[in-house]
């Protein structure tokens, strides 16, 4: 461990390529982290099946590129409108009749079984092989080969960046996120106002099935995926969002680029096989320093 | 109504029938001792997720670590010194029939102490939060755990380890010996557990889940409670890991010990099939979830593991009170009717 750091130390050049990796891909765990933090902000739900939603995007990209010859990234708009229709389906079959729901418990059980659900059909319908949709653009080299890029990386970051501008002007701007936001602040009063909330929550959830999508086909053009690693992918959108808090945009692409950055860093430092139990222990110990933090003042985080 | 005698007439005629059974069946004594096993594990977790409402995915940390802490015990107590170069998943341990029992009173004790002990320190860190941070602060405890056992050489990491194995030419086999050990801890934890409910530790436990703010306000210390519960949960979740790993013989940090898909997800669907909050709903749906699963899943081939998760997903959208809460909820509306027939 100690002479992983000392290498870190005595080539910066090779940090610095670390550090830019992480934040390229970060972009991606930010949208999958903002998607979570769209429904929890305006449903009040959060989503177990996140992950999961991830790997079928990837599993949607790699079917289409193997079996129709279509290229990964022009598979994107595709898995994004099928992702949706997903997000609709689910949303009327499960989320719908839990949405009264007092017990929260019981909505975080739904999307938990949701998730075992998708993680076994995903297995007896594509198998339980490591599969990845690598389109092979190549790399670049710069400062004469010091710092190596891979294309895909910085395409996939474009990409991220740019349905991310979308989405923000989408909520800023048009009718459907002016609903959202809408509802997300007072459910009630927008109902008053005429908004009919139950298609509000349907498109938000819709919204977050199509960017978990998105997502998911960057995810295996970049590295690979099989059925059962999708709770990596819902930590790490948990982590994002409660580091950001919910409804801060750019707080949390930023936090989504600095964590993949620095989860880079450290899983070179103690190992790549532990870096999910680092995201995770992390996360317990934020929440439980800012539980104590919140006791001293008798209050509870919820 | 069945009047308390006539349910302890039941137990006692339940319990003799389960002593007697594996005369009857010899064939298949190790799936009823499974039973036992299933029993256990949604009675524990309906400590937390039942009584005081609190839906804990972690559970499944207490067994691997019972699993673990006892198989390291029995390996290590009488066969002194590893072997540096051997491959810890290959070392085979044999012992003779009273250092094997002795190893393993003591192993599985000290798997419960060890286990408790977890549940006291992570609990009071997690089980002051509520609601969202405390359902994904518990999600991922199995999986860390899972991942920190498969990188400690001294367990076998990732390749697991072997239990020793049973002692040969003994008046009792290995799998009735385990059946008989299931259906002892299962007793036990019915019964103390339905004692603990009765009592007025069981009411705050109650008074949490309906309305914790007031609890606290009335005095009522609701995280150590919370604490003691999970401890106690622990306690026996960690009995029955160790029983498991030494009943399957094998233990690898994936797959049996801190496995979610597999008994991690079982304790809580049967707990909530049967009914959460109540002591026979465990009891029920562990016996219901089990016995359809081994009965008929087999013949849905590859196919069983998805019939799970959907069937979670149905129980938890159209039932979460589960059978004996339908139930319930049935005979109040009948009353209901009766007594509004009567004052009409």
């Amino acid at each position: 461990m100690i002479t992983y750091i000392k290498i870190l130390i005595d080539s910066p050049e090779f940090l610095a390529q670390l550090i830019i990796n992480g934040l390229l891909v970060g972009a991606i765990f930010a949208l999958i982290a903002y998607g979570l933090a769209l429904i929890w902000g305006v449903m009040d739900i959060i989503n177990f099946a996140q992950g999961e939603m991830v790997i079928f995007g990837g599993y949607i990209t790699y079917t289409l590129f193997y079996q129709f010859g279509i290229h990964p990234i022009l598979t994107i708009p595709i898995v994004a409108v099928l992702l949706f229709v997903f997000g609709l389906f689910i949303y009327k079959t499960v989320i719908y009749r839990l949405l009264g729901e007092k017990d929260i418990f019981i909505t975080i059980l739904a999307t938990f079984g949701l998730a075992i659900l998708m993680q076994q059909l995903m297995q007896a319908i594509f198998g339980p092989d490591i599969v990845t949709a690598n389109p092979e653009l190549g790399m670049q080299f710069l400062f004469d080969g010091a710092l190596i890029i891979s294309n895909i990386q910085l395409v996939s970051f474009i990409i991220a960046v740019f349905v991310a501008i979308v989405l923000f002007v989408v909520m800023k701007y048009s009718r459907l996120g002016q609903t959202i936001r809408a509802t997300s602040q007072n459910p009630r009063a927008a109902r008053i106002l005429g908004i009919n909330i139950d298609r509000v929550y349907a498109n938000t959830f819709a919204i977050n099935a199509a960017l978990c999508g998105i997502g998911g086909s960057l995810v295996v053009m970049i590295w690979a995926i099989h059925p059962f690693i999708g709770l990596v992918y819902t930590f790490r959108s948990f982590f994002i969002v409660i580091l950001a808090g919910l409804g801060n945009f750019m707080g949390i692409i930023f936090t989504g680029m600095g964590i993949s950055a620095f989860e880079n860093v450290t899983g070179f430092i103690i190992g790549a096989e532990f870096q999910a139990a680092v995201i995770f222990c992390l996360l317990v110990i934020i929440l439980i320093t800012r539980s104590i933090r919140a006791r001293k003042k008798r209050q509870y985080i919820q | 109504m069945i009047t308390k005698d006539k349910q302890n007439t039941l137990i006692w005629l339940g319990l003799a029938i389960s002593a007697i059974v594996p005369f009857l069946f010899p064939n298949h004594i190790t799936l009823l001792t499974y039973i036992w096993v299933m029993i256990i594990l949604a009675l524990t977790w309906d400590m937390l997720g039942g009584q005081t409402g609190y839906t804990s995915f972690g559970n499944i940390l207490f067994l691997g670590v019972g699993m673990y802490v006892s198989a390291v015990v029995q390996r290590d107590m009488f066969s002194s010194g590893l072997d540096r170069f051997e491959r810890v998943s290959e070392i085979v341990v044999n012992l003779n029939a009273s250092e094997y029992f002795i190893s393993l009173a003591v192993g599985t004790l000290s798997g419960a102490i060890v286990a408790v002990l977890l549940a006291v320190i992570l609990g009071s860190g997690i089980l002051g939060m509520r609601g969202h941070y405390f359902a994904i602060c518990t999600l991922g405890l199995g999986h860390a755990a899972a991942e920190i056992a498969s990188g400690i050489d001294y367990i076998g990491a990732g390749s697991g380890m072997v239990t020793p194995l049973y002692p040969r030419e003994l008046l009792i086999g290995k799998e009735a010996f385990y059946y008989y050990a299931f259906l002892l801890v299962a007793v036990a934890t019915f019964f103390l557990f339905r004692k603990i409910y009765q009592s007025q530790f069981g009411l705050a436990l109650n008074a949490i889940r309906d309305n914790e703010n007031k609890a606290e306000s009335m005095g009522i210390h609701t995280t150590q409670y919370k604490i003691a519960g999970w401890s106690i949960s622990a306690f026996f979740l960690a009995i029955a890991g160790a029983g498991i790993g030494n009943v399957i013989g094998f233990i690898d940090p994936v797959e049996i010990a801190f496995s979610g898909p597999t008994f991690g997800v079982w304790m809580i669907i049967m707990a909530i099939l049967g009914g959460k909050g109540t002591i026979w709903g465990p009891v029920l749906g562990a016996v219901i979830l089990y016995s359809a699963k081994e009965t008929f899943w087999t013949y849905l081939l590859g196919w069983d593991k998805v019939a799970l998760g959907l069937l979670i997903l149905i129980v938890v959208v159209y039932f979460p009170k589960g059978i004996l809460g339908y139930f319930k909820d049935r005979k109040q509306l009948n009353n209901s009717i009766l007594s509004q027939k009567g004052e009409g």
